[in-house]
């Protein structure tokens, strides 16, 4: 299991090869990878995500040993930036190595849901307009139900 | 005890941590004492509803107990991902 909360970009091609290099007995590697993204009207100047340093990295081992317990994996990694991001960025990714691919995706599936909600990121979004805090979703809350 | 504040909670508070002196027994007992000083807490904590509470790093509920506690942080619904 490898928990990494930095600010600096990630690369998703070496981490997911490295990722799935290390795994010689997994069958499944599934990857997720978060964005960016514009808003409808395209301006969005960036993003500041910030973060509870010692929390952060605590709650995230939970919720990956947590998926660990549930779920038949070989390993699982987590990476989460902070701090200032333009649209197109990568944002986080998880990945999950299993036996089976049920397993791999249900608990990336598990890992995303878990981590929206109980991580402590906070996204703040910057537009010519100012800046505005990205509320919490009721959907996101509720997608934590069916596990 | 230490409290801090993220994201609008801190910029609400105008500040990200301090040192508070308290006898709270529960996380709404200091609550009532914060927002007791001055209106910028008030408005901080104004619906409970829409906050979120983490006592020594661990996300916990309104009426949990202080006894023993060094960091209390508040915050509104996480948005990570």
């Amino acid at each position: 299991m490898r928990i990494v909360v930095q600010e600096s970009p990630f690369d998703l091609g070496a981490e997911t090869t490295g990722f799935a290099a290390s795994q010689s007995n997994m069958g499944a590697i599934v990857t997720f990878t978060g964005v960016v993204r514009n808003n409808a009207a395209g301006t969005l100047e960036k993003m500041l995500i910030e973060h509870y340093p010692g929390m952060t990295e605590k709650a995230l081992t939970a919720i990956a040993q947590e998926a660990c317990t549930r779920w038949d994996l070989g390993d699982v990694l987590v990476i989460h930036r902070y701090g200032e991001m333009r649209p197109g960025e990568m944002i986080m990714m998880v990945a999950t190595a299993s036996k089976h691919r049920v397993h791999a995706f249900e608990a990336a599936e598990y890992l995303m849901d878990y981590l929206k909600s109980r991580a402590p990121f906070w996204k703040q979004e910057f537009t010519v307009d100012g800046a505005d805090w990205v509320a919490a979703k009721e959907i996101d809350e509720e997608a934590l139900k069916r596990w | 005890m230490d409290v801090v504040y993220f994201a609008w909670v801190r910029e609400r508070i105008g500040l990200p941590k301090e040192h508070v002196e308290t006898q709270a027994g529960t996380v709404v007992e200091l609550v009532d004492e914060l927002r007791a000083r001055e209106e910028r807490y008030a408005l901080a904590f104004s619906d409970l509803s829409a906050l979120r509470v983490a006592v020594d790093q661990e996300l916990t509920e309104f009426d949990a107990s202080l006894e023993g506690v060094r960091e209390v942080a508040f915050f509104p619904p996480m948005t990570g991902g």
